[in-house]
Parts: structure tokens; sequence; C-alpha cells
């Protein structure tokens, strides 16, 4: 067994980085037939009963994933933001619209209502199913105390008031959007029962209890937050796969990059803004010089003067949309999926630590074992035997769980990869296009103003 | 206007290190006035300024130019370059060396002048200031350790760049300033003026002390408040000039306040700029922890931001020159149109003053025949009617000139504004599009 398993698994690592995740399965001539049930019989044999129960979702869910290559697609839409109930009990719900090919959904094209927490509720699920195998979880929007107060004690009912509010809505409700869109993405995650149920069920969620930020479950996640950063500064695991080694440098080296590209992002959103604010109050300005200039052409030159700065004042705050949603919310959602990325290195070397555990657990039940053989106690060897296989079985266990957890990773990480290479040429290139468009408007605006600047006499 | 050796020589004084090698960041050469238009409105013959051609010089012509520029630590010393057929003058082609003080001591002479009290006076042109672009460069220097070569490169010759555009902006000023004198029909034979362009030596006129300053501003503030008691306090028999206090006052006003709300949106525009340009360093290191292709995409983004960075700093730069200065020097001159009024009020006051003095003198020696009292009174009267009836003559006439030069200078600019918003927006649109099949075929 124990020689088995090793092979196995270099077999698999090797697949996995040249076939790529989708067609292991089948490509492998595999002289041990590794078959499905083998695999997942395995696994389970590996696990708690829970984990038992979760990877037969992600297994059974496997050869559906496998043969999807793109002929399945999944849209999804959050729309609609609605306050819901008043002062500091309401809530803002979002329509959450679906439209699918993928069998498993009962119909085609589906809505729900939705409440921010619940997306939160949806991510916990994921995490807590999914985190340990080392699937990459892309991470839900973070609560915001004030901006969500703000929100709430505005009296409108069902319009969420002011343009600073309605502002902040819709920057969580594309948020959101990007949110399940990067989840849906997944082809072990779109069809996550859960995840399904969010989608499809017309029925309430039951309440996510700890996504509360105040609760004590959110305090209590706060300090074990903690406790793990203090682990993983703490921990340094012997590394014996180099490419972990040179993936997380290079993932280091990417989220620091990508922090200054998106401070540097930050700075241009609020510069042209504040760009549009002043435009508007030079037109402001024209169009009082326009009433109170005494010459008619350059009066209305003037006036016109301040109808082109007005709609450029418009232009600039679409320009800081464009800077906003396309490119700094799109780094920042990639800074949370390296923070998401880094998580999975983490349980990886979580599953190191217990695999070391056990086998120096191991090792002392040997000792203890060889010394009852060399005093003879017959009486004690009988347990100390058990003890021994059980320990050999955890080591296994231990052993297999961190082999799938980084095999797993490597997947992911090339999964990821391609789509962040995607992500990243379909963001650049969709600003550049609105870039382009925004400077039609500008010649446009240009070339109705310039007869009448000519016109003057 | 400057040929390229003054370029260069600007250039070597702006950046002694680099050897005139930078480029201006703004295509429109910012040395040609904005306000070029105040000084054709009454003398056609400085608009056809060549000032390479010193042939064509007509009777009675007088052009006068800055030919070269240096700025030294502190000061800016000018060159001014005259050519005239002007009688009195020694020379037909002479230069002088002049400081900024000078041009101000010129300025103050000349409002101060009594006969010219029914005339705009062109304003003076404003003090170089280049406070903002010498911090800006010493930062630099202090910052160079956080940077690598190529961003501080990068960084120091924009703001040369930067510096050479105040630079021709505050040499193109200080024309403007003769420029309008010497196209004035009465001005341009003024003494000072000749003597302003004539005189080799230093004309002594000393920086302002603080105090001087100080006392200036209260001088000022005594002149506005008097201003304000005298509208209140005079009533004017001629609509036309009240109108015109009135409409000055107003447009001073939104002038001003135009000005400053377009400066501060240039600045904000070279902000969104300058953001650009911290996109593209961060692409481009980017680019260094990427591979492949995705490693070329990334250095061709950065590429693209920093392009984009130049056009919109040319764009910002552009509606500084056509836009904001404009206004300013409009906001100047209107100040200057204003005075005229204030000044013409002043001796509506006077003129009245001399008409109860007449009254008074007539009532007190009715019975006398032909007082010596009365006489002198009359005189003086009639001294008053007349400097009041020629200032209002001359300043209706001035005014009338101060309309047709702003709305000449304001068409000018505004076409000019729309044509290069217009040309910039297609060129970066153009580099877009080409970006976007560059970045494509990457893809």
């Amino acid at each position: 067994m124990e020689v088995e398993s090793p092979e196995h698994n270099r077999e698999f690592a090797e697949v996995d980085i040249n076939n790529g995740a989708i067609t292991d399965e089948e490509e492998v001539p595999a002289p041990g037939t590794v078959s499905l049930e083998n695999e997942s019989d395995l696994f389970v044999s590996a696990m708690t009963p829970s984990e038992v129960q979760q990877r037969r979702i992600s297994v059974s869910n496997l050869e559906e994933v496998l043969t999807d290559d793109g002929d399945y697609f999944i849209e999804i839409s959050v729309s609609d933001p609605q306050k819901i109930g008043d002062g500091m009990s309401s809530y803002l719900a979002y329509k959450v619209t679906t439209k699918t090919n993928i069998p498993k959904f009962k119909r085609s094209e589906f809505s729900t209502l939705r409440r921010f927490s619940d997306f939160l509720g949806i991510h916990d699920l994921l995490v807590g199913k999914y985190m340990r195998l080392g699937r990459i979880i892309p991470p839900a929007p973070s609560k915001n105390i004030i901006g969500t107060t703000k929100v709430k004690i505005s009296p409108q009912q069902t319009e969420p008031g002011t343009a600073t509010n309605q502002e902040w809505v819709e920057i969580r409700r594309a948020a959101l959007e990007r949110f399940v869109h990067r989840t849906a993405q997944h082809p072990v995650l779109r069809v996550d029962m859960d995840f399904m149920n969010f989608l499809e069920s017309d029925q309430e969620l039951p309440r996510a209890v700890n996504t509360a930020m105040l609760s004590g479950a959110g305090v209590m996640r706060l300090f074990n937050k903690v406790g793990e950063t203090v682990n993983k500064i703490t921990y340094k695991m012997d590394e014996n796969d180099p490419w972990f080694d040179d993936k997380i440098t290079e993932v280091e080296n990417l989220d620091g990059n990508l922090q200054k590209l998106h401070a540097a992002l930050k700075s241009l959103v609020t510069s042209r803004k504040e760009l549009s604010a002043l435009t508007g109050l030079v037109a402001k300005s024209a169009a009082m010089l326009s009433t109170c200039e005494e010459h008619t052409g350059l009066s209305r030159a003037l006036s016109n003067l301040a109808d082109v700065e007005e709609k450029i004042e418009l232009l600039r705050s679409e320009q800081a949309n464009s800077d906003f949603y396309i490119l700094a919310e799109f780094i920042k959602d990639y800074l949370g999926l390296f923070g998401a990325i880094k998580c999975i290195f983490h349980e990886r070397v979580k599953a190191f630590q217990n695999w070391q555990y056990a086998q120096m657990q191991l090792s002392k039940r040997r000792e203890n074992r060889g010394r009852f053989e060399l005093a003879n106690r017959a009486d004690k060897l009988d347990q100390a035997q058990q003890e021994v296989e059980e320990w050999q079985g955890k080591v296994q266990r231990c052993q297999q769980q961190f082999d799938d957890i980084s095999a797993e990773i490597k997947r992911e990480m090339e999964r990821f990869e391609l789509t962040r290479v995607k992500d990243f040429k379909a963001n650049i290139i969709k600003y550049i296009e609105d870039q382009m468009a925004h400077q039609q408007q500008i010649i446009s605006y240009w070339e109705t103003f310039a007869p009448f600047a000519r016109e003057i006499v | 206007m400057m040929d390229g050796t003054d370029e260069s020589n600007i250039l070597n004084s702006a950046s002694p290190s680099n050897g005139g090698t930078m480029e201006i960041a703004s295509p429109t050469n910012p040395l040609a006035p904005t306000t070029n238009g105040s000084g054709t409105a009454t003398s056609p013959d400085s608009s056809s300024s060549a000032p390479m051609t010193p042939a064509a010089l007509g009777e009675n012509a007088l052009h006068v130019e800055i030919s070269d520029a240096l700025s030294e630590k502190e000061k800016v010393k000018f060159t001014v370059h005259t050519r005239t057929t002007l009688p009195g003058f020694a020379k037909k082609d002479n230069n002088v060396v002049r400081q900024h003080e000078e041009f101000v001591w010129l300025h103050d002479r000349i409002e101060e002048n009594e006969d010219y009290a029914g005339y705009i006076i062109p304003p003076c042109p404003p003090r170089p200031d280049f406070d903002a672009s010498r911090e800006k460069l010493q930062r630099l220097g202090e910052g160079e350790g956080n940077m690598t070569k190529e961003e501080f490169k990068k960084m120091k010759s924009e703001l040369e760049a930067e510096y050479l555009a105040t630079f021709k902006k505050t040499v193109a000023m200080h024309e403007v300033f003769l420029r309008r004198l010497a196209s004035h029909p009465v001005f341009r034979v003024d003494q000072h003026l000749k003597v302003f362009l004539e005189y080799d030596q230093d004309l002594c006129a000393k920086p302002r002390k603080k105090m001087d300053i100080f006392g200036g501003f209260v001088k000022s503030l005594g002149k506005t408040t008097d201003g304000i008691l005298l509208s209140a306090t005079v009533r004017d028999v001629n609509d036309f000039f009240e109108n015109e206090l009135q409409f000055l006052t107003e447009y001073h006003g939104h002038l001003r306040e135009a000005a400053a709300r377009t400066d501060k949106m240039t600045q904000r525009h070279k902000d969104v700029g300058d953001a650009h340009q911290k996109i593209s360093n961060a692409l481009l290191q980017l680019s260094t922890t990427e591979k492949g292709h995705m490693e070329t995409f990334a250095a061709k983004s950065a590429e693209v931001f920093e392009r984009i960075k130049n056009l919109e700093t040319r764009v910002a730069s552009d509606q500084d020159l056509k836009l904001g200065d404009t206004l300013r020097y409009y906001q100047r001159d209107s100040d200057a149109a204003k005075a005229l009024l204030i000044r013409r009020l002043r001796c509506l006051a006077a003129y009245e003053t001399a008409n109860r003095n007449l009254e008074k003198a007539r009532s007190k020696n009715k019975d006398v025949h032909a007082p010596l009292e009365v006489q002198e009174a009359e005189t003086a009267q009639a001294e008053a009617c007349e400097k009041f009836e020629s200032m209002s003559a001359c300043g209706k006439e001035e005014l009338i000139g101060f309309r047709n030069r702003r709305v000449a200078a304001f068409k000018k600019s505004l076409v000019e504004l729309s044509d290069l918003e217009i040309k910039h927006a297609k060129s970066q649109y153009e580099y877009l599009r080409q970006s976007l099949l560059a970045l494509k075929e990457i893809a």
C-alpha cells in the first residue's frame, strides 16, 4: 500500500501538468486502472464522514465537469437592488437571474431574490466545503457597516436615497455580480448543491449566522484568523516539490505588483472624478460669463461652451466609471483571489503538518511496540500492535490528503492562470474600447461647438 | 518670436545638465501668445509680425519683440528687440536687456501719468513664477533613490519640459504687454517706453521690498474702496459709462472665477495624466513577473497608458493655454478697463466739485463786478469740464476697443481650443484603435 500510493500520486500529478485538468481520466491508459470508483474509494477511506459526503458531491460532479469544455454556459446577473423593511433592521435584496444550459438546473432561465448576507453565506459554505480540498473560492465582497447603515437610514423605501448611496449600492451590486459570475465559472462550484440552491430556490435561505460582523461567531472567526496568521508566519515546511516553491514566489510577486497597480488605478479614479466635478464648475462659470457678456456672438459661443463642458463633465465621470469598474475593481477582485490562493497554499501546509504529526506518532508507537517485543510483554503487545496499525492508517490518510490537496492545487492553479490571463486581456481590451468611444464623444462635442466659435463676428 | 538658437539658449539655462535634447510637452508652441489678438485691434502693423524679415518696415513703425530670455536663479532676463522707423529713436534696430521689475516700472510710469487717465492701461505681466517647478525638481532630487533609472529620467525630462513651458509663457506675457504698448497710438510715443526700449543700462527698478508690497496692497485696497465709494456717491450723467462700469464689475468677477476654475480643472487634468503614468509604471513592473505573451501584453498595455498620459497632458496644457490664459488675461484687462472708469468717476467728482466751487464763488461775490475769485473758479470749472469731456470721449473709444479686442481674442482662442480638442481626441482615438489591434494580435 505504502509503495503504491505515491506512484499513483505521481501519475496524477504528471497528468495534471501535461494534460490539464479536463481530460486526465480518459487519457491515462492506466496500468493500475484507476477507475473512478476506485479512486473515490481511496478518498473515502481517507476521510471523516462529513468529508466523505462532500467528496462524493465533487466526485459525482467530476464526470460532467471533465467533459465540460465550453459547451455549457451559465450567465448570472445581479440586478434591481431594493430596500426591504425599515430602519436598522432593513436590508438590501438583489434579484439574481440565471440563464444556463447546464442540465442539472431544472430550468434554463430563472431568478430569485437574495440579500447580501445570503451571498456571504454561500461563500462561507463553499469555503467550508472546498477550501480544505485545495479549491480557489472566489472571495465575496466585504461588509461595510458605514455604507450599509447609510442606506438603511435613508428615508426612501425602495429607492436607495442619495447619489452617494446609489453609487455605493451600485458598487456593491457589481461586486456581487462579479462574485457569483466568478463562482459560476468554476466547473465544480457551479454545480454545488448549495450554490445551485442559492440560484434556483424560491425559498428564503436559512439566515447565515456567522456572517454578521459583530456576532460571537464573527469574533471567533477573527481569533481563528489571527491564530492562523501566526501559524503561517511561524511554521516553515520543508518543501519537497519545487513547483510549489516557484508558484508561491510567483503568486507573491504578482500580488505585490497588482497591489501597486491597484493603488495607481485608485488614484486615477479619484483624480478623474475630481476633474469631472471641476469641469462642471467651469461649465457653470462659462454659463455665467455668457449671461453677462454683451456681445451676442460671444455670448452664444460661451453658452455653447458651457454646454460642451457640461457634457464633458458627464463624460469624465463615465471615464471614471470605466477606470473603476473595468480596471480598479477587476484588479481588486484578483487581489482577493490571490488571497484565496494563499489560503489554499496554507491549507496544504496544514495537511503537511498533520501528516508529519501522524508520522511522528507512528514512529513512537513502533518504538513502543519494539520495546514490548523486547520485554516480551505479550499482554501489551496486542494493544501496541493495534495502535501501530491505527497510526499507519492515519499516516496513510494524511499523506493521501496532502497528495490530494497538492494535486488539486496544481490543477486549480492551472485553471486560474488560464482565466486570469483571459480576464486580464479581455478587461484591458474592453477598457480601450470604452476609451475609444469616449474620445469619439469628445470629438462630436467639440465639433458641434466649433461653428459657434467661428461664427463670432 | 523666438527662433531655434534662442530656444537652445533657454534650454541651456533651464537645464544645464541636459544638452538641449528635450522636447516640449505641448505640440503647439506655447510661445504663441493666446492674447495676440489684443494687439491687432488698434494697430494692424503689429499683427504682421514676421520678425525674420527686417526689410518690410513701413513709415512710423514700431516693432517690439522679446528675442531671447535667460533664466538666472531668481530672475529672468529678457532681451527686448526693437525695430522702428519712428522719429526720435537713435537706432533703427536695438537690443536691451530687461528684467521683470523694469516692466513693472514701465507699467507704473504709464499708469500714474495723468494724461493717460482716459486710456486703458495694458495690464502688467505677472511675475515669473517658477517656484512650483523648482520645488518639484528639488523633490525629485531627494526622491532619486526610490525610483528606477528610467522613471527618474522620465520624471526629470517632464519637469524640465514643464519648466520650459512656464518659462515660455512668461516670455510671451511680457511680450504681449510691450506689443500692446507699441501698437497703441498714444502709448507708442511715450517717453518712458522709449527709455525702456533704448536705454542700455539698468533702469534702477529695484525689486519691491516687502514693505512696499504691503504699501501697494494698502494703496490698491484704498483704490478699491475709493471706487466703491465713488460709484455709490457720484451719479453718472451718462448711461453708457454707468452700464459699462456695472458690466465690467460683474464681468471681471465672472472672469476671475472662470479663470480660477479653469486653472483648477487643468491642474487636475494633469493629475489624471500623472495617474496614467503611475499605472504605466505598475504595468511595466507587472510585465516582469509575467511570462510569455502575457508579458508582452502587459508591456504593451504599459506603453498604451504612457501614451495616453502624454495625450491627456497635452489636452490639459492646451486648455490652459487657450482657455485659461485668455480668461486670465482678460481678467486683468477688464480690471484695467474698470480702473479707467473709476478714474473717470473721480474726474467727474472733481468736475462737480469745480461746479459747486463756482456756484459758491458766484453767490459770495454777486455784488462784485468781475471778481477774481469767480474768474478763477470759472477757469477751474472749464478745465475740469474739458478734462472730463475729453476723458469721456477717449474712454468711450477705449472701451469699444477693449470690447473688440476681447471678442477677437476670445474668438481666436475658442476656435483654436475646439480645433485642438478635436485634434487631440482624434489622435488619441486613432492611437487607441491601433493599440487595440496590436493588443488583440498578442492576445
